[in-house]
């Protein structure tokens, strides 16, 4: 597996997509369903193509795997033109992931996810450890799903075998076309985690269409805004999408409540925390209060041995106490520091205390969040947004004049 | 999980209890039959028709015909089938069809003897005329079960890479087993009650008792001849179950 991980996958320059004035007119259509695109997708990022129905966004990724041939254009991957491979071939180095994950209803979910290695020749043992390695990836129980057929899985788990297949041979590219439409809100919000964790770790390039503007958000390095005549409108992150919509149509689109649509993009670990006062059971009470009214503070957050915070008491509760005693508060409004500002904000709100406290992998604690941190980090967003420099990544279409650069009075 | 996963329970209980009732039934008829035959007051012209190893011959014939024809009928239609269904030629589908169709909407006898005045009184234009008439349900259930194939499924095949050809051999037709099977089993039983009408152009086959029952006016032997007719089809009709139960693909 060392051979395909340095020819494929650390070869950054490899996995850039780049789309260059491509276009596709299908036969007996009047206008072209894709009009000279121009498109930089950049390695190992996640590129999002988002757009109302029938913008192009599926010709365009069909495009990309050759599914669909472009009328005229280039399509590079790293300095190769794919228009000159072998289709099946290239698509062999692509992984593609459907709606309802498209499974084989007749081979086994082992089965399903060996196709691609197969086909490449890969050795039995090979192909049988990397089932376990991509079901663990996933996080499905080899022992459990190997050998099941689709329909005795979940429209969840259909999904996570779909996204496993196809990042079976190792691909450096995955395209996925609105693979988590067929399935219910909650377990949609659980894939698109399971995603953002998985390319932390196989740091893929993908592309990924969806006609769902807050899963662009969420899963976004960079996001494509088509419009209805399939024109790209805006080409840019999330952060600076939200901040500065490029019009009317992206700010529509974006819909209300941007500002809290960009607290999905920050994390809790990303600001800066308070820090409140700490105390542990079998101290006096009227000591704690004294340190607690000495800082300014109105609560003391108890911790047990570990760091683990069991209760949060306020001057009076600690008034009335001789001394701190171990019982546990089940009720403790806690984030993770790995949670967005949006998960914090409802962990506020569902507390009395308008804060949360933050807890580390092992549950200790190691900070304090409130309303005025949240409101700052929104408002550090906004101006890192204004302020920042750096260039917007490359894509227009030449096709249509009526969103060229001319600005438009 | 929000989303439980569904275990298949084994539904194949009730086909393999219904498979079961079926050849218990037909051998219990064959059984009755023979033990009539056995027992029976019969005249010597009857006895010399219905003795077991002229029954025998004739059954022999009967499958022969049976099997050949039908053997004919899947060598020429599933891969017809399956052409139709390939872009270039799903235009001449509607055509073929309607060929197919002809086939089976002609009276059965008409065709038999129409095609011995052209084809000569023998075996093989009796089954010249079966392969017509069983062409099409094999024939169509080829194509549905292909065309029927979610799209979305071949598209995944060719998204991984896999050639046409082998999308063809390891999704489509697989996944089209089912109907195909089930449109067999209607050709092949077409195709053994059709064989009765062979002795009309002197083919052989168990008509031959129906028409010597006729003929020399002997009910019981006519009796004999539509009876085991009956059972046969009842038994390959069976045998089409079992292979269908057990030939489906797992996971359907
Ligand atoms: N195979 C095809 N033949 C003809 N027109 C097509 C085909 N596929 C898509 N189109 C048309 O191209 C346009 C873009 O379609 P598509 O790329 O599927 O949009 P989206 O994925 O954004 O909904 C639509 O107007 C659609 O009707
Ligand atoms: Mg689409």
């Amino acid at each position: 597996m060392s051979a395909t991980n340095t020819t494929q996958s650390n070869d950054q320059a490899s996995r850039t997509i780049l789309l260059d004035k491509v276009t596709k007119h299908y036969p007996g259509q009047l206008k072209p369903a894709v009009d000279g695109l121009m498109l930089e997708i950049p390695a190992g990022k996640i590129v999002m193509l988002v757009g109302p129905s029938g913008c192009g966004k599926t010709t365009t990724l069909k495009m990309i795997n050759r599914l669909i041939e472009p009328t005229s254009g280039r399509i590079m991957l790293g300095d190769e033109d794919v228009t000159d491979l072998d289709g099946d071939k290239l698509r062999r180095r692509m992984g593609y992931v459907i709606q309802a994950g498209g499974l084989f209803p007749h081979m086994t979910v082992a089965a399903n996810i060996a196709i691609v290695p197969k086909m490449l020749g890969w050795s039995k043992d090979a192909i049988s450890k990397r089932i376990d390695e991509l079901l663990d990836l996933v996080s499905l129980d080899p022992a459990l799903y190997r050998d099941r057929y689709p329909k005795e899985l979940s429209g969840g788990q259909q999904q996570r075998v779909g996204v496993a297949r196809a990042l079976a041979a190792e691909p450096p590219v995955l395209l996925m076309d609105e693979p988590f439409g067929a399935v219910d809100p909650i377990t949609r919000q659980r894939l698109q985690d399971e995603l953002i964790r998985i390319q932390e770790e196989v740091q893929k390039t993908i592309v990924f269409v969806t006609h769902d503007f807050d899963e662009a958000v969420k899963l976004g390095d960079l996001i494509v805004i088509f419009g209805e005549d399939g024109q790209i409108v805006q080409y840019d992150s999330p952060e600076r999408i939200l901040a500065q919509p490029a019009n009317d149509f992206v700010a529509d689109f974006i819909g209300a409540g941007a500002g809290l649509k960009q607290l999905t993009l920050a994390r809790v670990r990303d600001v800066q925390l308070a820090d409140p006062v700490t105390a542990s059971p079998g101290e006096k009470g009227a000591d704690v209060l004294a340190r607690v009214q000495q800082t300014n503070h109105d609560y003391v957050v108890i911790t047990d041995g570990r760091g683990r915070p069991i209760s949060w008491l306020s001057r009076r509760q600690l008034s009335r106490l001789d001394t701190i005693d171990k019982s546990k508060n089940p009720d403790l409004p806690l984030v993770a520091e790995g949670s967005t500002l949006n998960d914090a904000l409802d962990a506020m709100l569902a507390s009395r205390l308008g804060a949360a406290l933050v807890t580390n992998r092992s549950k200790a604690l190691v900070g304090m969040i409130t309303f005025d941190i949240v409101m700052k980090s929104i408002n550090q967003l906004r101006a890192d947004v204004q302020t920042a420099d750096d260039e917007s990544p490359v894509g227009t279409n030449t096709g249509s004049p009526e969103v060229s650069e001319v600005p438009n009075d | 999980m929000i989303d439980t996963p569904r275990r298949e329970v084994a539904a194949s209980g009730t086909t393999g209890r219904s498979l079961i009732i079926q050849l218990a039934a037909i051998l219990l008829a064959l059984a009755a039959f023979a033990i009539w035959v056995a027992t029976a007051n019969l005249s010597s012209t009857e006895r010399a028709t219905l003795n077991s190893s002229a029954l025998l011959a004739y059954t022999g014939e009967h499958l022969a015909l049976t099997f050949v024809s039908i053997i004919i009928v899947l060598t020429i239609t599933i891969p017809l089938g399956i052409l139709l269904t390939r872009r270039p030629f799903v235009r001449a589908s509607g055509t073929i069809l309607a060929i197919a169709n002809f086939g089976q909407a002609a009276p059965i006898i008409g065709l038999v003897v129409l095609l011995a005045f052209w084809l000569g009184f023998t075996f093989w234009t009796a089954v010249v005329a079966l392969v017509a008439y069983a062409a099409l349900p094999v024939l169509r259930n080829t194509m549905i079960g292909i065309q029927s194939v979610d799209a979305q499924l071949v598209e995944a095949g060719r998204g991984m890479g896999m050639s046409a050809t082998s999308v063809l051999l390891r999704v489509e037709l697989p996944l089209a087993v089912p109907v195909m099977l089930s449109g067999i089993r209607t050709a092949l039983v077409l195709v053994v009650g059709s064989a009765t009408l062979a002795t009309f152009i002197g083919a052989g086959g168990l008509g031959l008792l129906i028409t010597t029952g006729v003929n020399l006016f002997l009910p019981s032997v006519l009796v004999s001849g539509a009876l085991l007719v009956a059972l046969l089809a009842l038994f390959i009709d069976w045998l089409g179950r079992v292979f269908e139960h057990y030939a489906r693909p797992k996971g359907l």
